[in-house]
């Protein structure tokens, strides 16, 4: 993202002006851009003309609308990003009020008018714009009939392609149905590995698996590329690095990104970072039980006390339509920062932001023992749910 | 194009199925006829020739001809009972006496209805004279009398619906009361002196008529679960039985089966079919990675010569060649190339052997840790198990210790239903075949197993050696071991394993473990019949997204059969529904009790040894049967007493080591699953997290 015009006023007031280079940036612009914003940005627009004779031609032409938004729209596998609104500010083409969809196209500058904008938000934006951030890793976690090929960026986990094939087990006497079925399989995840990591941005490529299928894959991989004359493959060949999980399944990503191989070779990445305080706080909990909380009430009365020493909390906590409550989150994290505390933002677009956005999206390590607040919860008993899109509906 | 339909040969079970639910209940379009009247008027040949087969093989054991059979006899007076009323000629008279007659049974006609022949009528008026008084008083004493035998008749003749494998042999007892009545019925004794109201008896004849009508619905030959097709049933129109108030129940009950599934009889089917068959029993064999699992199993399979003298030299030789002739009995069972080039096992490898009393199917379950929901998937199919622990020092405790197999797999077993275990001390030789060692090894099990929830009474211990075969299937030689050891033999231990009960009558289900290419069309999955019955031709639904399909064959150990029951190991020819839509783990279940299926539900769960605890939202690897799904604990409801089952905590922040909770799973995809109340087998489930089972448990509440 660069940033390339921002004014912001005392009162907090003002416009931004970004331009998206990546598909990630996408993701910062939906994480910044909320209802009840204004964005400029240029788009195409079918437009109607009547002649004096009644007829009326369609044309599509390219303007620079600026519109309020209603209503964003975000496809997480190809980063759109779709903005609805009204018009306003009447054009020769768009009349006041009128509703249109915004695209955000990459390499188009778009212009953000925000009544307020708080820190979070200043913040997304100058993450977004840390070019140093850009360490992209493509993983491969497999097991024997399923595959997944994700891509990790700074802020997000991607799956791209996901493989499910069924392989039928050894039975006496005909393994070759077996062994067929693998070698399928195994080309499969080969030919999106072809497709959909880009090695000129890619950094490494992890394969891991439980058991010697990595093993047995690499070596497939390897000898259909001779064969086939991979170019691409062979010449990346010291980027593939090839380490252990549980299983094929995405959550075992979490278990490759602690693998202390990998934490070596993409040490600053958000994403290892991000599983790794996860981690703390589950040995907290299992350790100092009174020490780790959850939940928005247990921890709006620990940062009351001050107690908080490093805050979790995930941003789909921001992106919630209501105002208000974005605000009573946006002062959560400034008043635990003002006490010295820190705040990690997880990234609901990774392995361990998912699980905390399941985990009531907030969590915190406290600095001191805080029992009281855990036998607090036995007066009343409706506490869970307050992720945005964990809904908790009893319905029998 | 209906013209042109063959008619005569076509399936109507077959043809119409799926059609009302398609076109609703109107009979037009483009079917000339309707099903209903096909069936009954239309000469099919094919189904005569299947009914007759099939009537044929179900009933052997009926003699040919029972000249004392109240059946025979039953028949004749019914025939009898049916020509008087369709082909009595009237006796030849003279005028006057033909219009008495005629008003005479007029006149008793008005009374009695028509429950009463008109021979019978015509005969007791002529008997009589024609004097009214008498002859109602004769055909209504007579038929208070056959009401009166009637209810032991009937007795009888529901014998043959209920099991019709003892029908032959009816009570003597009943049948001989029923032919004396019969007798006297037949022989017309002279009318009581009593006289009964006329009103009083016509009170009586509709019961009457109704108690004859009953036990002979359809004027059956064949007994009611044979289909009823025009050659065998005469001119009934078939009665839609079975389908009642099941279906009605159920959303399901909109797929259609045909009436021999509907209505079949399961313990029946099972006792004619397998009676015969010695019983079958699944046995996996579990332990840490290179107890010698396979090669205890590979010399198993060679000593009771299930493996022929040429194959072993072949893997002898190979072996050689690797320079790991150790392996050499481990290859009958680990068969791809990656398993035996690594030496390990890495699926489940099967095979079965015969003892005197049983056919044991053997489950070779891989032992290292990355392969444990392989073994998972087959320990869901087992009934007993084999423990395997390497005796030698050093490999016992590794094995042994937080983290090996040994532990796990044990404590994986039992929370999965198998609760007799035997425990065989492998590479007792290379010990010496020491007793110290022996008897350690045994104290420390014993302690464990018992906490893990085995009875002491369920266990065996048994000293042997895989490789060289000692106390395999014949009593020790090694005099090492014959001086302390004087036990069963391995494979008497496994002849003395205990039979589980089978769920034959409960409805279908059938897990998934395997699907493939078989030979000719359609595609086979393999797996464990669960509970119930599956014959070749029933419709079956399958996993979650309820498609319906059909079986076309049922194959066990490579041999055909018509029928399977609950506890065998079988593959399945399917046809239509597509081998896509179908996945390792899904389940096959009875269209008419359909299998919930769910994304969400509740499970009383116990936590194991957990390096962090577990929170809401914590995500996991749902284990059931073989299926292994993403899943999310998205609720924790109340943690419980461990014992008494007492909530202590409601909404508990966390879980931790060894505590006993209720919560709430959530998988992203359907899933078909069953409270462990209403099916023990598919009401289990397991939860792993990083190639460690974090808990296990039981279905407690399907949303």
């Amino acid at each position: 993202m660069k940033l390339l015009g921002k004014y912001v006023d005392k009162g907090m007031q003002g416009t931004v002006t970004l331009m998206p280079e990546e598909s990630e940036d996408m993701w910062h612009a939906y994480n910044l851009i909320s209802e009840g914003d204004s964005v400029r940005s240029t788009t195409i627009r079918k437009v109607q003309n009547e002649t004096a004779t009644g007829s009326s031609t369609s044309s599509r032409v390219r303007t620079t609308l600026t519109i309020a938004v209603e209503g964003i729209d975000f496809d997480t596998q190809a980063c759109v990003l779709r903005l609805k609104g009204r018009n306003i500010e009447e054009n020769q083409y768009v009349k006041m009020g009128a509703y249109h969809t915004l695209d955000l196209e990459l390499n188009r500058k778009f212009e953000l008018r925000k009544p307020e904008w708080d820190t979070i938000a200043l913040e997304r934006i100058e993450m977004a714009c840390d070019p140093s951030q850009s360490a992209d890793v493509a993983a491969v976690v497999m097991q024997e009939g399923l595959a997944h090929v994700c891509l990790i960026t700074a802020s997000m986990t991607l799956v791209r392609s996901k493989i499910e094939v069924s392989i039928p087990r050894k039975r006496k006497g005909s393994v070759q149905q077996h062994e067929k079925g693998l070698a399928k399989f195994y080309e499969q995840v080969m030919q999106s590995i072809l497709r959909h990591v880009n090695f000129d941005v890619v950094k490494c490529v992890l394969i891991a698996s439980p058991g010697f299928v990595r093993d047995q894959f690499y070596e497939y991989m390897f000898q259909q590329a001779i064969k086939m004359d991979y170019k691409l493959l062979l010449d990346n060949k010291s980027k593939f690095m090839l380490v252990h999980a549980s299983s094929g399944f995405k959550h075992s990503l979490k278990e490759v990104l602690q693998e202390p191989a990998v934490v070596a070779k993409m040490s600053d990445t958000k994403a290892a970072g991000e599983v790794k305080a996860l981690e703390q706080f589950y040995m907290m909990l299992q350790c100092e039980p009174a020490k780790a909380f959850y939940g928005k009430k247990h921890i709006l009365r620990a940062a009351e006390s001050q107690a908080i020493e490093t805050l979790l909390i995930s941003d789909n906590l921001f992106r919630c339509q209501d105002v208000n409550l974005r605000k009573e989150y946006v002062n959560l994290v400034e008043s635990v920062r003002d006490a010295g505390g820190e705040v990690k933002i997880f990234s609901s677009m990774h392995i361990s932001g998912e699980q905390l956005a399941q985990l009531t999206g907030i969590a915190a390590l406290l600095r001191f023992p805080m029992p009281e607040l855990e036998d607090s919860d036995d007066e009343d008993d409706e506490n869970g749910a307050v992720g945005g899109h964990h809904n908790d509906s009893d319905s029998d | 194009m209906s013209r042109h339909r063959i008619v005569r040969t076509m399936d109507y079970n077959d043809e119409y199925d799926g059609y009302d639910d398609v076109y609703g209940h109107s009979v037009d379009d483009d079917h000339c006829i309707s099903p209903t009247d096909a069936q009954q008027w239309l000469y099919d040949r094919q189904r005569g020739q299947q009914s007759i087969s099939a009537f044929i093989s179900k009933n052997k054991d009926i003699k040919e001809e029972d000249t004392d059979n109240d059946d025979d006899d039953e028949d004749e007076a019914f025939a009898k009972a049916r020509r008087d009323s369709e082909s009595f000629q009237m006796p030849e008279l003279d005028e006057l006496d033909q219009a008495k007659l005629s008003s005479c049974v007029d006149e008793v006609r008005s009374v009695v209805g028509d429950a009463v022949s008109e021979r019978c009528i015509v005969e007791t008026s002529m008997r009589f004279d024609f004097d009214i008084q008498k002859i109602l008083d004769e055909i209504l004493n007579e038929e208070t009398k056959k009401t009166t035998t009637t209810p032991a008749k009937s007795k009888t003749l529901t014998i043959p619906a209920s099991t019709s494998a003892s029908a032959s042999a009816p009570t003597p007892a009943a049948t001989a009361t029923t032919v004396t009545q019969s007798k006297s019925v037949n022989k017309l004794p002279p009318p009581p002196p009593a006289p009964a109201a006329p009103s009083s008896g016509s009170a009586i004849a509709p019961p009457t008529k109704i108690s004859l009508k009953e036990p002979r619905r359809g004027f059956d030959i064949a007994s009611p679960k044979t289909p009823s097709s025009p050659v065998v049933s005469g001119r009934n129109t078939p009665v839609d039985i079975g389908i009642g108030d099941e279906a009605s129940r159920n959303a399901a009950g909109i797929f259609k089966v045909s009436k021999d599934q509907a209505q079949r009889n399961a313990q029946q089917l099972y006792e004619k079919e397998r009676s015969d068959q010695k019983s079958h029993i699944h046995m996996i064999v579990i332990g840490h990675v290179d107890a010698g699992k396979s090669t205890l199993m590979g010399h198993l399979l060679y000593d009771t010569g299930n493996v022929s003298q040429r194959v072993m030299h072949k893997h002898e030789q190979e072996s050689k060649k690797l320079g790991k002739q150790s392996f050499m009995y481990a290859w009958v069972l680990d068969e791809t190339g990656e398993e035996r080039a690594r030496g390990i096992t890495m699926d489940v490898g099967q095979s079965r052997i015969e003892t005197k009393s049983k056919i044991v199917t053997l489950l070779d379950a891989p032992g290292h840790k990355d392969f444990i929901p392989n073994m998972i998937s087959g320990a869901t199919q087992a009934d007993v198990a084999l423990l395997v622990v390497d005796a030698t020092r050093g490999e016992f405790e590794s094995g042994f210790e937080l983290g090996g197999q040994t532990r796990e797999h044990a404590i994986l077993v039992r929370s999965l239903g198998v609760n007799q275990l035997g425990v065989v001390i492998n590479k007792l030789d290379t010990v010496g075949w020491s007793k110290e060692r022996f008897d350690e090894i045994v104290t420390k099990l014993k302690a464990f197993l018992k906490q893990a929830g085995f009875k002491e009474s369920d266990v065996t211990f048994t000293p042997c050696s895989g490789l060289t075969g000692e106390n395999l299937t014949k009593s020790a030689q090694e005099s090492a071991l014959t001086a302390w050891y004087t036990g069963p033999h391995l494979l008497d231990v496994i002849e003395n394993f205990k039979i589980p009960e089978r769920a034959i009558d409960r409805p279908l289900r059938m897990s998934v473990s395997d699907i493939y290419k078989g030979t000719g069309s359609g595609f086979c999955i393999s797996g464990r019949i669960e509970t119930g019955v599956l014959c070749v031709n029933d419709k079956v639904l399958v996993g979650a997204s309820r498609e319906q399909a059909q079986v076309k064959g049922l194959t066990m150990d490579d041999l055909s059969q018509t029928s399977v029951f609950a506890g065998d190991q079988i593959s399945v020819t399917l046809a239509g529904v597509d081998i896509n839509n179908i996945t390792v783990g899904c389940i096959i279940s009875d269209p008419q009790i359909p299998i919930p299926v769910t994304t969400r539900f509740q499970a009383r769960i116990i936590v194991f040894n957990v390096k962090v605890p577990i929170t809401m939202g914590f995500p996991v690897l749902l284990h059931h049967q073989s299926l292994i799904e993403p899943a999310v604990v998205c609720k924790l409801t109340a943690s419980i007493h461990k014992s008494t089952g007492e909530v202590v905590k409601k909404k508990p922040r966390c879980l931790g080591n060894n505590s006993c909770a209720l919560v709430e799973v959530e998988t992203s995809r359907p899933i078909c699953i069953e409270r462990y109340a209403d099916f023990k087998e598919l009401g289990r489930i397991m939860l792993r997290v990083a190639g460690v089972t974090i808990a296990a448990g039981m279905v407690t509440k399907i949303r």
